[in-house]
């Protein structure tokens, strides 16, 4: 057991944990923030997408005593206040949830692809999102609600 | 609380509207506010299908689970239509776990809540549509008597109710101190419910009510539950269906840090402790001996050999389907044909692994649990039969689902929570199955191999069908075996089971994936065999079934079927029928010969349905199921060694990912004004038949074993 400080959604936290326990544990069950999910512990879904100094990180893989002190520790609930980041939107036109249980990694896998690439290609969003998993399959959707929130798509309501 | 019929408490607050389901019986209570107002909806013996607060909101009660099937807001779009309800003031929740007042009467002569086989909406539809329309009731009623005008010269606009002759209108809101129930409800008759014509609602797309809290993290599943002081439970599950564990180091497990409780089950050790990662760890620290059972050296890809001796076999057969003599046309026919398909076992992947957290009072006699459930005749029953807790002290709380898809349709999970959550009185126990533990001890989609017969007369025309399927697992194998808008006069379709002692479960739509792969691959290699268009092949045999041919026509024409394609591109179809819905699907692909990977490029579906009560839903239900189906086809494949799955997680069951998906997924809906079918499970089955037949037209072979995989397409192609 140790205690560390990471910082998340722009507050630090203090926690105790076994050196190995993997962030995503200790997003969910010790700061309580759900929004990240657990679906396969070994990298393999995305379900625990998370950012870590921007990055997209699977937090189930990720030992809390990786963590540094300088890094900045971003989940779902801090992408915003109020759903209104372009791709929370954007996911809200598309109707693309069906379960949902994906979508909190899918989201913040596809926020760090439009930091880098506002404006990314039909391959490109394949690529960057071919990492999550969604077993009700709703990528069809997840690539129409990039393309809404890069712009190469008009925003229609439904 | 007051529950007599003439009088009730009039309150500025809000009220419930209590409508007996059957009709026929109203009754209102006030309640202060809307948390009172739920306590009082479960403990009267009506059903509580509505709350409306003074301030105009209107609260509809939700009784199916929400697994992504989007019923949360079909089921409540069809109430306030016919309670002429103004939609921007509808909030739903969840109502409780209680088939006897939120049954669908869609069970034979029992009421049941239970979200399976696409049957919510269907089976939800009349009878909402009734209490939804005896709310108006209550609210027209209430405002004639205010008035003192004959409700017959009232009307409603959302929200409103209306007197044209005087002028006056008063909003649902503004009605709730004013609320009279009438002496007696009768049931409203079907011609003064509302015209189709003029649904404001069913049929219009309407954001779903859950989806911003899916976008921003904030949707609670089982899983994201939070009490203080929360326990973590896991189980340790036999590797062989039945197995039973004996544990040779108690001693040293209970000496293990972070732990708190053993639990032994029937199948497997469970065992508290008091971090998630805590659990983990003591699992995998039991050492377990575990019994032979059945499935005791049974291998799954050994399993054809024997299913082909059996497939000609003496053995005893159920007949599923008869009709006309198919041994007969089978000896007369001009030409015979017999092909035989099989498909591996298949894992319900479902994104959120079992789990459920509950809490057993520190006495022992009450227990509340929240789950994921896609419910049952009585989660209840369940509960109380294992732990002894009185029915009357079990409360279960539904949450969202992270997927069903027939898996959660059981109540193994829910069970092991109250079990766990009893061992530790006073404390909630959080319990998980991690995704080895889902994976492994999984309930699969059967295995079978299927022996088709056919037989044709001299002119080509199909006489004869028959369908033997060999495998384990009864009705899950026979869903989908027929083919009643084929023009086939002699039809067999029976089943020979060989137990395997695996277990198995529904699995979207469950033996439609496996039968109509055969059944549509069968029909479209005859088909050709003939020198036929596949397409207008089944537009013969469509002939006195035109709802399927409508599907069929709709397809061709959405596919452009028969015009010319790209180079190396070729078109398969497939027809079904799925929980009432009819449904065609064509798909485009091309073929890498060299990695054996099929591409799909496109996917039509026409379909019909009947009412769809939320058309953008609804094709994000066949989008999905067609991603699903694509899944299975090329990718899923769960293998048994001597009685235990091969594979463990995502990185050797593979699903599919982004880099697969199809170009497009266009599906149309035939307008239609009969009640609503199914649509939830009909895309996934198209899948398989649509790709193998493209590949016959593309390469001329034939595709017959489920799943696609690249080594299996690049040895049909070398044969
Ligand atoms: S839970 Fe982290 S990738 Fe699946
Ligand atoms: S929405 Fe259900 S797994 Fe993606």
């Amino acid at each position: 057991m140790a205690i560390y400080t990471i910082h998340i959604n722009e507050e630090t936290k203090s926690v105790t944990a076994d050196e190995a326990t993997p962030l995503l544990w200790v997003i969910r069950e010790q700061l309580g923030l759900m929004g990240t999910k657990y679906g396969c512990g070994i990298g393999q879904c995305g379900a625990c997408t998370i950012h870590v100094n921007g990055i997209p990180v699977k937090s189930c893989t990720l030992p809390i005593d990786a963590v540094g002190d300088g890094q900045k520790i971003t989940t779902i609930e801090g992408l915003s206040e109020d759903n209104s980041h372009p791709l929370q939107k954007a996911w809200i036109t598309a109707q693309v949830p069906q379960c949902g249980y994906c979508q909190s990694g899918q989201i913040m896998q596809a926020a760090t692809l439009l930091e880098n690439n506002p404006t990314p290609s039909k391959s490109e969003i394949k690529q960057h999102m071919n990492g999550n998993l969604c077993r009700c399959g709703t990528y069809l959707r997840i690539i129409k609600a990039i393309e809404i929130a890069s712009g190469k798509k008009e925003l229609t309501t439904l | 609380m007051n529950t007599s019929r003439r009088d009730f408490i009039k309150s500025s607050a809000g009220v419930a509207l209590v409508i007996g389901a059957t009709g026929g019986i109203t009754q209102l209570f006030s309640c202060q506010n809307a948390v009172t107002a739920a306590a009082q909806v479960k403990k009267i013996p009506l059903t509580a299908w509505v709350f409306l607060a003074a301030n105009g909101a209107i609260t509809i009660y939700n009784p199916a689970a929400e697994m992504g099937q989007g019923s949360m807001t079909a089921l409540p779009v069809i109430f306030a239509e016919e309670m002429d309800a103004d939609w921007n003031k509808v909030q739903v929740e969840f109502s409780p776990q209680d088939s006897e007042n939120y049954g669908s009467p869609g069970w034979g002569n029992r009421k049941i809540q239970m979200t399976v086989g696409s049957r919510t909406v269907s089976t939800y539809y009349n009878m909402l549509r009734q209490v939804g329309a005896q709310a108006r009731y209550v609210l027209l009623y209430s405002a004639a008597e205010h008035w003192q005008v004959p409700i017959a010269e009232l009307t409603t606009k959302p929200s409103l109710v209306i007197h044209e002759k005087s002028g006056q209108k008063i909003s649902y809101g503004d009605l709730v101190p004013l609320l009279k129930v009438p002496e007696s409800i009768v049931e409203i008759p079907d011609n003064q419910l509302k015209d189709p014509a003029d649904f404001r609602l069913i049929g219009k797309d309407i954001p779903r009510i859950d989806i911003a809290e899916k976008v921003d993290g904030s949707a609670k599943f089982a899983m994201d539950i939070q009490l203080p002081n929360t326990l973590y439970g896991m189980i340790e599950r036999g590797r062989i269906h039945g197995a039973k564990p004996t544990l040779t180091n108690e001693m040293a497990i209970r000496a293990l840090d972070g732990f708190v409780e053993l639990v032994v089950l029937d199948y497997g050790i469970g065992v508290i402790a008091n971090t998630i990662t805590k659990a983990m760890a003591i699992k995998k620290e039991l050492k377990i001996t575990w019994s032979k059972e059945k499935a005791t050296g049974f291998n799954s890809q050994a399993a054809y050999a024997n299913y082909a001796k059996v497939a000609v076999g003496k053995g005893e057969s159920k007949v599923v389907t008869n009709k006309g003599d198919f041994k007969k046309a089978y000896k007369k026919a001009a030409k015979t044909y017999t092909v035989d398909f099989k498909n591996d076992y298949v894992y319900h992947a479902q994104m959120e692994p079992l789990n459920g957290l509950a809490k057993v009072s520190e006495d022992g006699k009450n227990i509340e649990i929240w789950i994921g459930h896609q419910q049952s005749p009585s989660l209840q029953t369940a509960v109380s039969k294992a732990t002894a807790i009185d029915l009357a002290n079990i409360k279960v709380n539904l949450c969202y689902l992270g997927g069903g898809l027939g898996r959660r349709s059981m109540t193994d999970y829910l069970v092991e929570t109250a079990l766990l959550a009893k061992a530790v009185p006073g404390k909630p126990v959080k319990m998980m199955w991690t995704r080895e533990d889902d994976l492994q001890y999984g309930m699969y989609r059967p295995l079978s191999l299927q022996r088709l017969q056919a037989s044709t007369d001299a002119k080509g025309n199909l006489t004869g069908f028959a369908h033997t399927i060999i495998g384990d697992g009864d009705r899950l194998l026979a869903s989908g075996i027929n083919n009643d808008h084929y023009n086939i006069p002699n039809q067999l379709g029976e089943l020979k089971i060989v137990p395997a002692g695996i277990r198995l479960k529904h699995w979207r739509g469950v033996g439609h994936g496996p039968n109509k792969f055969a059944i549509e691959c069968m029909i479209d290699e005859i088909a050709i065999d003939q020198g036929k268009d596949p397409v207008a092949f089944r537009r013969q045999l469509m002939q006195d079934s035109p709802r399927a041919l409508a599907t069929l026509e709709k397809a061709a024409t959405m596919a452009k079927w028969g015009e010319a394609l790209p180079e190396k591109r070729a078109k398969g179809v497939a027809f079904l029928e799925r929980s009432g819905t009819l449904s065609t699907g064509i798909c485009e692909i091309s073929l890498d010969e060299t990695t054996g990977k099929i591409k799909v490029h496109h996917f039509w579906t026409a379909n019909d349905c009947g009412v769809v009560v939320q058309p953008d839903n609804a094709s994000a239900q066949l989008e999905g199921g067609i991603i699903m189906g694509m899944s299975s086809v090329f990718k899923e494949q769960l293998t048994i060694k001597d009685g235990q799955a091969e594979q463990s997680n995502f990185h050797d069951y593979q699903l599919l990912r982004m880099e697969d998906v199809p170009d497009s997924i266009e599906n149309v809906f035939i307008a239609s004004s009969e009640a609503p079918k199914g649509v939830g499970e009909s895309g996934t089955p198209l899948v398989a038949g649509a790709v193998a037949n493209a590949f016959a037209a593309l390469t001329g072979k034939r595709l017959r074993h489920l799943p696609f995989t690249p080594e299996r397409v690049l040895a049909v192609l070398n044969a």
